[in-house]
């Protein structure tokens, strides 16, 4: 009896075994500091994410490859902390802190708080955080770095506008806050400077994880005669380019080239390179040059936003001239992009 | 009559040792969690050492365990109590959430000094979350409506009304998404321990109140007549109707004590950890992390509360494995393994008893 019972419980071990082992791949790891070996101590830079987490195929990873990339290019030695509950923000800077990183990111409007408070609890410690602005108010061991959304959102607009064959195109947003408006009302400029006549269906999802919401909202919108959708919902968006593969309709992706996702329905990214502005910022750290108490704007102009370039797969190219046309009035200044729903407005 | 000896002796162990079960089930888990790491290409046992002194190195850091598994413990307390009465409570999550925000309304829109404060905000958390919870029960005794798929709906309720809360512009904080914080005199902290832990280290009060919650529990249910009609409802329902007991009623009760568990849990944490309420975009798991809570604990006061601790060590520490880039999905796996070890251990225990019943009658032929 015992070694039929011992039978029993070494083979559900080792079904666990199996089960466990075809869960995700781990994201690869590389040997810090092993490439190459400089002559001081490697810079430290690590990254707390929201609770997307570091695989969400937006946001998070994006600027997990900017660190990773910097780890490649500039030697630094590379991190990250996923957090599961807003209450593990705090905890993970903690963990960064005591690891004796050199700079601690923060990814994501949510965690402005929570990057403040650590500032000051931590006078000696560099901070930099993505998409949130202190103003005046910046401590001076912090950098905000934040981007034009509303630029390329104009942009894929624009396209969007252009291409639709049913006059009406449909936004999924996140959740219904400032920056996510960015993307809103840039979108919203894009496709009415493209057409007037057409008609933009919007809603938000509150949330940035619920794939399933992705999915029905999508589907709702598809049936009700949209043609294009605009994500801008992290990887709740992931469930409407879903749809948009299954029925053969377009979509338009978010922060990264969201086209390999679905090759032949995205038929554009409004892009936020998160990795670039995570990049440059190391880049900054490792001359020097660490701009803390700043805010630093990433627009067109910068390189900190554009839209995809798979674009020019399934855009055609007449309407990517013209798209051109216009980041070089943005740029100019001849063009102001909306951000919000008052600038919107008043644009009429 | 050796042989019999060693297996009556290896019987003992495993049948009747719950406790020794359980550990064996954490090992097991430990186990598996190693040979997941090992196949995701990281060494297990570095692995496994950088949770160690994630937890244990710095007495910061046993802070931040004992502060993490703080609304583990009452969130787990409330499955456990209502699973001795016969119900299975997988509302404490929305609980959580309106203790949560009952106590951060109460924290800042009332002005009292920090001796009514305090008590006002987690009493006003856990009665809030009691009445909520009653109304699962109620929709039971009532109706016969299944406390689980009325607990589930209303887990989506206090979410949206959390949030709905949240939206509106007297409670809002202007520029993020969350509430304003709570008054000081509403903030149970330590401050005196901040010194040696340091200033980020949020050190309170919660762990000795949730103790003391949980030794009221287990004095309410096994020396009270009160505690003992729930639990005999919990046995068997029409025996205890049979007997006397008013069911109905004992099920509202039952509710609402579990409910005020779980609120109790979310007014601690806002008066220790958070200090506000901020806009969900998911559930935050703290009710849900509380059913395993309550299951590795076997259901018992005094388990809930190590099993607690171990799952606010496994998640605290586990997140370190970070450091050399093992994922978090491994620690989930890891609590995942222990859960099913120890529920498996339940399906041992049955089939050797049927077994020895097999025997028993084939002894008789």
């Amino acid at each position: 009896m015992f070694k039929k019972t011992m039978a029993l419980l070494l083979t559900m071990m080792l079904l666990a075994g199996l089960v466990a082992g075809c869960g995700p791949k781990a994201p690869e790891q590389q040997q810090p500091g092993e490439n190459n070996a400089p002559a001081e101590k490697p810079l430290k830079i690590a990254m707390v994410t929201d609770v997307g987490g570091v695989n969400d195929r937006s946001f998070n990873q994006s600027a997990w490859e900017g660190l990773q990339r910097a780890q490649k290019e500039l030697g630094v030695q590379a991190s990250y902390q996923e957090s599961k509950q807003e209450a593990d923000y705090a905890t993970n800077i903690e963990t960064l802190v005591d690891a004796e990183n050199d700079l601690i990111w923060g990814i994501g409007f949510l965690m402005g708080e929570t990057i403040k408070t650590a500032a000051q609890n931590y006078p000696d410690q560099k901070f930099a955080i993505i998409d949130y602005a202190y103003g005046d108010e910046t401590p001076e061991n912090v950098v905000g770095v934040v981007f034009k959304e509303e630029e390329p959102s104009y942009l894929v607009g624009y396209i969007a506008g252009k291409m639709t064959k049913t006059n009406k195109v449909g936004f999924i947003g996140g959740m219904d806050f400032p920056v996510i408006h960015k993307f809103h009302y840039g979108y919203l400029a894009g496709v009415k400077a493209a057409n007037p006549n057409v008609e933009v269906m919007v809603q938000y999802a509150n949330s940035f994880t619920d794939e399933a919401k992705g999915r029905s909202i999508a589907e709702q919108m598809y049936a009700n005669g949209a043609d294009i959708i605009f994500h801008a919902a992290g990887a709740t968006g992931n469930g409407m380019i879903e749809v948009a593969r299954e029925k053969g309709k377009y979509a338009i992706g978010v922060d990264k080239d969201q086209n390999p996702d679905a090759p032949d329905n995205v038929i554009t990214s409004a892009m936020k390179r998160v990795d670039n502005a995570i990049f440059n910022v190391a880049k900054d750290l490792k001359d020097g040059k660490y701009a803390g108490g700043e805010t630093v704007v990433y627009g067109l102009k910068e390189g900190g936003v554009d839209i995809a370039p798979s674009s020019s797969k399934l855009v055609p190219k007449e309407i990517l001239d013209e798209v051109e046309a216009l980041k070089a009035k943005i740029i100019s200044g001849e063009i102001k992009v909306p951000a919000t729903k008052e600038e919107f407005e008043a644009m009429k | 009559m050796e042989a019999k000896t060693m297996k009556e002796r290896i019987k003992n162990l495993f049948l009747n040792e719950t406790l020794a079960l359980t550990i064996l089930s954490i090992i097991m888990g430990l186990l598996v969690g190693a040979v997941v790491i090992y196949i995701s290409g990281y060494r297990p046992l570095e692995a496994y050492r950088l949770m160690l002194d994630g937890i244990f190195s710095r007495p910061k850091y046993l802070a931040w365990t004992v502060i993490r598994s703080t609304p583990l413990i009452l969130t787990g307390l409330s499955v456990a109590f209502a699973f001795r009465t016969g119900l299975f409570n997988i509302g404490v999550e929305g609980q959580f959430i309106i203790g949560a925000l009952a106590a951060t309304l109460l924290g800042y829109f009332l002005k009292l000094p920090a001796i009514l404060h305090v008590p006002v905000v987690f009493f006003g958390g856990a009665i809030a979350a009691g009445l909520w919870g009653a109304i699962a029960g109620f929709l039971k005794s009532k109706f016969g409506v299944h406390e689980v798929i009325a607990t589930i709906m209303l887990n989506w309720m206090a979410l949206y009304l959390s949030n709905f809360a949240v939206e509106q512009e007297a409670f809002k904080r202007k520029g993020t998404e969350s509430s304003h914080d709570i008054h000081e005199t509403a903030k149970i902290g330590m401050d005196w321990l901040k010194e040696s832990l340091g200033a980020a280290t949020k050190v309170n009060w919660g762990i000795v109140i949730a103790i003391i919650m949980t030794a009221l529990i287990a004095y309410l249910l096994f020396k009270t007549t009160v505690g003992y009609e729930l639990r005999a409802v919990g046995f068997n329902k029409d025996a205890a109707q049979y007997g006397g007991i008013n069911v109905k009623r004992s099920i509202v009760l039952s509710m609402a004590i579990a409910g005020a568990l779980g609120g109790a849990a979310g007014a601690l944490h806002v008066m220790g950890v958070s200090y506000h309420v901020s806009i969900l975009a998911a559930m935050e798991g703290y009710g849900f992390n509380g059913i395993a809570v309550s299951l590795i604990g076997n259901n018992t006061p005094f388990g809930v509360i190590l099993s607690a601790l171990l799952f606010g060590g496994l998640t605290y520490g586990g997140s370190k494995m970070q450091l050399i880039g093992v994922p978090t999905e491994v620690i989930n796996i890891v609590i995942g393994s222990i859960i099913f070890f120890i529920a498996t251990n339940r399906i041992f225990r049955y089939v050797l008893k049927c077994l020895d019943r097999k025997k028993l009658q084939k002894g008789v032929q």
